[in-house]
C-alpha cells in the first residue's frame, strides 16, 4: 500500500469542489434547520433549481455567466417561495415531509422525456460552462500537487468554490450575530413565545427558507461547473441526505461545523475507499473485492456517524452545553 | 355593592368606569363543547384583575382568544379602542398587550439577556437588510440591553444574565417570562398562571413584582388558582365557569358569592385541608 499516495488523495478531497459544493449546501441548511429549527429534507432540490437555473439559462437562452448565476438563484428564491407560503405554517415534522416530497416531484420534473429540449431528460445537460471558465485567468497548464495534477480549470473552480464558501461563511456569521439572527434562534426554541413578544414568525421562516435556499442553489451551480455535466440522478433524496449528514457532523448551529464536517466526511470517505482496496489487494480481507469497496466504506461512514450521534451528538464544533440541556 | 372600578352595581358583565379591554359574544367551540361563551367582559383600566375558576372554565382560551393565538366562531373585542378580533398575535403584541403562557416559555438555548433582548420592540436589526448595517441597530441595542439589564436586576436574575435559559429552575422561567413580557412596556400584561410551580419564597416577590407593575401603570390581567394571591393583590376578580362569567367584583365580595364557593371555591376555602377530618369534606358539610 502506499500511504503517501492515499494522504495525497485523502488531502485532495479536503479542497475539492464538491466538498466546497456540499459545504455550500450544508451552510443553507445549517441556517435552516440550526438557526431557524426548519426541517428541510428537500435541500437537493434548491441546489438542482441552482444548477439547473445556470444551465438552462446558459444552453438555452444563452445568457452570460453573470446573468445565468442570478437566475439560477432567482429560481431556487422562487421554489423557497412557493414551498414556504403554505407548508411555514405547519408544524415542524409536515414541514420535513413536504420538503422531501416537493424535491422528489421536482426532481421527477426535470427528468422526464417530455421537456428533453430544455432539461435534457434523464440524460440531463452538459458544456455549459464556456462562459464561466473564460474567466479562467490561471496560465494554461497542468499544476501538480504531490501525486495529484491539477488542470487550470480544476484549480479555477477550486478557487471560485472555496471563495464562495468563505463569503457565504461571513454572511452568515454576520446575520446570526445580529438581532434578525437572535430572532431566528428564538423560532427555534419556540416560535409561540416569539409570536407573544410581537414578531411576525412567517416572514422570519421564509426569510430564513429563502437565503438558505439560495446557498443550496450556488452549491448545485459548483457541483455541476466542476465536470460541466448536470443529471437529474444528481439530486435524489442522497444529496439531501449527505447534506445533512455534514452539517450533523460538524454542528447543526454553527458556521464551521459545516465546513470543517464536509471536509471530514469526504476525506474519510476518500481514505477508507484506499485503505480497504489496498487491504483487499494484500488479500487481507478475503470475503471482500474491490468492486464493494465503494458501498462498503458507506456503511463504516455510517457507523462513525452512529459513534457521533451517541458520544458526540452536539458534532464537532457544536457547544456541548446546549446540547446536554435537550436530554 | 357599589364600588369604584364598575358603573353602578358589580354583576357579571357589567360595565366599566374605565375599561382598556371590550369583549362582546366571545364564543368558541371545539367539536360539541363550547369552551368560551362570554356575553360581555370588560377589563378596567390601571388594575389588577384576576380571572378564576375551576379547571376547564375556559380561562386560558379565553386568553389565547383575546391575543389572536385562537380564532374564535364569533364575538368581538376592542383593545385601547382598537378593534382586535382577527388580528395576527404579533400585531396584538406592538400594541401593548403582551401574555404568557401558563407552561412556561423560557428560550432555553438563548442565554438569560438575549430572551430579555427578544422582548424589545422597534430594534431596527430584526429588520434582514438592516441586520447587516450594524451601525443602524447598535444604538438601540444599547438602550435595550440597558433596560433588560434593569428589568433583570429587578427581578434578582441578573447574576443569570449570560446563562442559558434552559439552566434556571421553573420559577425562574417564569420570573424571566414575566421580565421578558415587561420589555417593550406594555399597556396591558396577561398572566396565565404566574405562581404555578413557584416556591412560596419567590411567589411573595412575584406578587410585589406585579404589583409594582400597577403603580407605574400597567394594566394586569392574571389567571390564577391559588386564593391567596389573588385576595392579596387584585382589585377586581371575574369568575368563569362552564365558558361564562358567573360573578364580577371586588375580591371580598366575590369570594362571598355563594355561586363562586359553589362552582369553584368549595365551602372549606377558608379551611386548611390539614385541619378538617377527610369525612367532613366528603360529606360536603
Amino acid at each position: 500500500m502506499d500511504f503517501l499516495n492515499i494522504l495525497n488523495l485523502t488531502g485532495g478531497e479536503l479542497i475539492g469542489a464538491y466538498t466546497a459544493a456540499y459545504v455550500l449546501c450544508a451552510l443553507g441548511l445549517a441556517m435552516h434547520f440550526g438557526f431557524t429549527g426548519l426541517l428541510n429534507f428537500g435541500q437537493a432540490a434548491f441546489a438542482a433549481l441552482g444548477a439547473y437555473g445556470y444551465a438552462i439559462a446558459t444552453l438555452t437562452f444563452g445568457w452570460p455567466w453573470y446573468s445565468a448565476t442570478l437566475f439560477g438563484l432567482v429560481c431556487s428564491a422562487l421554489f423557497a417561495v412557493a414551498l414556504g407560503i403554505p407548508t411555514l405554517r405547519l408544524r415542524a415534522d409536515y414541514l420535513a415531509i413536504v420538503t422531501i416530497a416537493s424535491s422528489q416531484a421536482l426532481v421527477s420534473v426535470f427528468g422526464v422525456g417530455q421537456y428533453r429540449d430544455v432539461t435534457g431528460g434523464s440524460n440531463g445537460l452538459s458544456q455549459f460552462g464556456e462562459s464561466f471558465y473564460a474567466l479562467n485567468f490561471l496560465p494554461d497548464q497542468r499544476i501538480e500537487l504531490g501525486v495529484l495534477t491539477y488542470s487550470s480549470n480544476e484549480i479555477f473552480i477550486r478557487i471560485v468554490a472555496w471563495s464562495l464558501v468563505i463569503l457565504g461563511a461571513l454572511l452568515l456569521l454576520i446575520l446570526t450575530r445580529s438581532p434578525w439572527g437572535r430572532v431566528l434562534k428564538g423560532i427555534r426554541e419556540d416560535e409561540d413565545a416569539i409570536r407573544s413578544l410581537g414578531k411576525n414568525v412567517f416572514v422570519y421562516k421564509l426569510q430564513s427558507l429563502i437565503i438558505g435556499g439560495t446557498f443550496a442553489s450556488l452549491g448545485g451551480m459548483v457541483f455541476v461547473m466542476t465536470s460541466q455535466t448536470n443529471q437529474p440522478v444528481t439530486w435524489g433524496t442522497d444529496f439531501t441526505f449527505m447534506t445533512w449528514t455534514i452539517l450533523l457532523l460538524g454542528g447543526a448551529a454553527t458556521i464551521l461545523g459545516p465546513i470543517v464536517g464536509g471536509m471530514v466526511f469526504f476525506a474519510l470517505l476518500m481514505f477508507l475507499q484506499n485503505i480497504l482496496e489496498g487491504l483487499v489487494n494484500l488479500g487481507l480481507l478475503p470475503f471482500l473485492d474491490i468492486a464493494q469497496v465503494g458501498q462498503i466504506r458507506y456503511l463504516l461512514v455510517g457507523l462513525v456517524l452512529m459513534l457521533l450521534v451517541i458520544f458526540r451528538p452536539q458534532g464537532i464544533f457544536g457547544n456541548k452545553k446546549e446540547m446536554q440541556f435537550n436530554g | 355593592m357599589a364600588n369604584s372600578i364598575s358603573v353602578g352595581a358589580a354583576s357579571p358583565g357589567c360595565k366599566k368606569v374605565d375599561p382598556i379591554l371590550v369583549a362582546d359574544n366571545v364564543t368558541r367551540q371545539f367539536g360539541g363543547l363550547t369552551a368560551v361563551n362570554v356575553e360581555h367582559l370588560e377589563i378596567p383600566r390601571g388594575l389588577i384583575t384576576a380571572l378564576i375558576g375551576p379547571n376547564g372554565a375556559g380561562k386560558t382560551t379565553m386568553f389565547n382568544l383575546l391575543t389572536g393565538f385562537d380564532e374564535p366562531n364569533s364575538g368581538r373585542w376592542t383593545f385601547d379602542g382598537t378593534d382586535l378580533a382577527g388580528v395576527a398575535p404579533y400585531k396584538v403584541a406592538r400594541m401593548g398587550m403582551i401574555r404568557t403562557f401558563q407552561l412556561t416559555k423560557a428560550l432555553s438555548l438563548l442565554t438569560v439577556i438575549d430572551n430579555m433582548r427578544l422582548g424589545a420592540q422597534d430594534q431596527p436589526g430584526e429588520g434582514f437588510i438592516q441586520s447587516f448595517l450594524r451601525p443602524i441597530w447598535k444604538k438601540r441595542e444599547a438602550q435595550i440591553s440597558e433596560r433588560a439589564d434593569e428589568l433583570l436586576q429587578r427581578f434578582k436574575l441578573d447574576s443569570k444574565r449570560e446563562d442559558y435559559a434552559a439552566s434556571l429552575s421553573g420559577g425562574q422561567r417564569k420570573l424571566l417570562e414575566m421580565a421578558r413580557a415587561l420589555m417593550s412596556e406594555p399597556k396591558l400584561v396577561m398572566l396565565d398562571e404566574p405562581m404555578a410551580g413557584v416556591n412560596p419564597a419567590l411567589t411573595q416577590s412575584l406578587l410585589e413584582h406585579i404589583k409594582g407593575l400597577k403603580n407605574d401603570g400597567t394594566t394586569v390581567l392574571f389567571v390564577e388558582h391559588d386564593m391567596h394571591m389573588v385576595r392579596n393583590i387584585a382589585d377586581w376578580v371575574i369568575v368563569m365557569a362552564e365558558g361564562k362569567i358567573v360573578a364580577e367584583g371586588p375580591p371580598a365580595q366575590v369570594m362571598k358569592d355563594q355561586a363562586v364557593i359553589d362552582a369553584y371555591l368549595g365551602a372549606h376555602a377558608d379551611t386548611d385541608l390539614g385541619t378538617v377530618a377527610i369525612k367532613t369534606i366528603k360529606a360536603g358539610k
